[in-house]
């Protein structure tokens, strides 16, 4: 089947689709990587702080995937793809503006940085993360036409996101907390979130305002 | 011709080295693998040393003599308590990061009315001093297991202040990040006395030292720079007054050297050797919560 087939269900191309997996993916760990730096103030640089991180992203990230999966079922669009980025975004912001209003009080309540530090990633990071585990799923849907591909497009997906995972990751630890403060790549992160929702959304009403050729054949089908 | 130069210098000082550690033979007296860690206990004849992380090649934490436990091994360890001069009597004592217990044990010995609180961040560290190094806990001295930050900050809260504050929690390979930016020296500021001094013990390497000075000069506005030629480390000095003069260090080396003698500190050397010259480049930037990068800083 040729790449332009895959694309009738969503109308979006599908290396729009898997090139914002890996923004998505390579902002998740970017902001991931901030966070030890960001709760080191108030909970310490230990073992600790990470472990509430990575416990938080992973349960956001599942619940988003389970998520995620779901809304696909129901309708799969461009424009709820595009709002998933947005609305990342959105409320990464708390991380930047909030960030000392939220671990403050939490300090100032529970003594073991443990649960502190536990308390203060689900309050300013499972909603976001969340949000951006459902880009996955929901881009595995809008790339698949028939079940007979959906594991080689699932495949297809994860690598490309996983790299862009890869990158954020080494991205961030060892260059751009050298060249920058953490609220500017956070700030760039978020920028990055809402270029890729607005292109998406600004891609999917070109096509969509158009009765596009391009999505007859899936009526046909 | 100088690189030749250092070389032979390198050859005959591994020779010298080779030859007195060989009249010993050094063994592993106790091995430990902590979250933080890999920590070695060595003896070589009556030599004891905590080291981290061996295996990387890092250098020793702590060693104390098993014969005379009192005399202080490193230098670093001697130099920390040039604080004294400019405050020889203090009441309450905080000392971040433990090692071997080098510096709270004598603290404790010096002052034994003092109150002294030792926060360490691992637990693993806190049982090797005790078994090993000689360290114990006492009615005025008690270890807690915190990160210093967390502690510093909880302190601060509760509106404790201390008169003499030593951060040594630099060990090992990795430099925790968040120890030395502006922020955590405001929140030090905050928890000392009056006329409380801070002695820190850090390096004296390349980009990172500019970083750190720089770091300093802006929580504190001057410091004493203190350094010895046979020392990497570098101690850092200051309290919230302004620093006293050359001759009134000099008058309290005097009154105090005979005190620290049995530690093996050799006080009446170190006025001489406390500076606020600024031999550092000050167009570098502050380290602060959002910029510390000093692990990358240090190897470049």
């Amino acid at each position: 089947m040729s790449s332009k087939k895959r694309a009738v269900s969503s109308g979006l191309p599908p290396l729009l689709i898997i090139s914002m997996a890996f923004i998505s993916g390579f902002c998740i760990m970017a902001i991931e990587m901030l966070g030890a730096r960001i709760m080191a103030p108030y909970f310490g640089g230990s073992q600790v702080v990470w472990g509430s991180i990575i416990t938080i992203f992973m349960l956001a990230l599942a619940m988003g995937y389970l998520l995620g999966g779901r809304l696909s079922t129901r309708n799969p669009n461009g424009t709820t793809f595009g709002l998933f980025f947005i609305g990342a975004a959105l409320f990464c912001l708390p991380i930047i503006l909030f960030a000392d209003l939220t671990m403050r009080p939490i300090f100032l309540n529970i003594e073991d940085p443990r649960y502190g530090s536990l308390l203060a990633c689900i309050i300013m990071y499972f909603v976001p993360i969340g949000i951006l585990g459902m880009i996955s799923p929901y881009s595995v849907r809008l790339l698949v036409q028939s079940q007979d591909h959906s594991g080689h497009m699932a495949g297809q997906l994860f690598f490309i996101s996983t790299l862009g995972s890869a990158a954020g990751t080494l991205a961030t630890s060892f260059y751009f907390v050298l060249w920058f403060d953490v609220n500017q790549i956070m700030w760039g992160s978020i920028a990055a979130l809402l270029m890729a929702g607005g292109v998406i959304l600004l891609i999917d009403y070109l096509r969509n305002a158009q009765p596009s050729p391009a999505r007859v054949p899936s009526h046909e089908k | 011709m100088r690189n030749k130069l250092l070389v032979a210098c390198r050859l005959l000082l591994t020779i010298l080295c080779g030859h007195s550690v060989s009249s010993f033979a050094a063994e592993t007296i106790h091995e430990e693998r902590s979250i933080y860690r890999d920590i070695t206990v060595v003896q070589t004849g009556d030599r004891r040393c905590l080291i981290f992380n061996v295996h990387r090649g890092d250098r020793n934490q702590t060693c104390i003599d098993v014969s005379t436990p009192d005399k202080l091994v490193f230098a670093y360890t001697r130099m920390s308590f040039a604080g004294l001069l400019l405050k020889p009597d203090p009441k309450t004592i905080l000392v971040a990061g433990l090692g071997g217990g080098s510096i709270p044990t004598t603290l404790t010995d010096l002052f034994p009315d003092a109150e002294i609180d030792v926060v360490e961040v691992d637990q693993a560290v806190v049982n090797v001093a005790h078994q090993f190094f000689f360290f114990e806990e006492n009615p005025n001295m008690k270890v807690t297991v915190a990160d210093a930050r967390v502690f510093v900050k909880r302190t601060g809260l509760l509106g404790k202040k201390y008169d003499y504050i030593v951060l040594d929690a630099f060990g090992g390979d990795y430099i925790p990040e968040h120890l030395l930016t502006m922020e955590f020296l405001e929140e030090v500021k905050a928890i000392m006395a009056d006329d409380g001094v801070l002695v820190a013990n850090t390096f004296s390497m390349s980009r990172f030292y500019d970083h750190e000075s720089v770091t300093y000069q802006r929580v504190f506005t001057e410091f004493f720079n203190f350094k010895m030629p046979a020392s990497g480390n570098r101690i850092i000095i200051t309290q919230l007054k302004p620093l006293p003069p050359r001759g009134a260090l000099v008058t309290e080396a005097q009154r105090l050297a005979p005190s620290l003698e049995k530690y093996d500190i050799p006080l009446l050397e170190y006025p001489a050797r406390l500076t606020t010259r600024v031999d550092w480049d000050m167009s570098r930037r502050v380290l602060t919560d959002q910029y510390a990068p000093a692990n990358l800083l240090r190897d470049n």
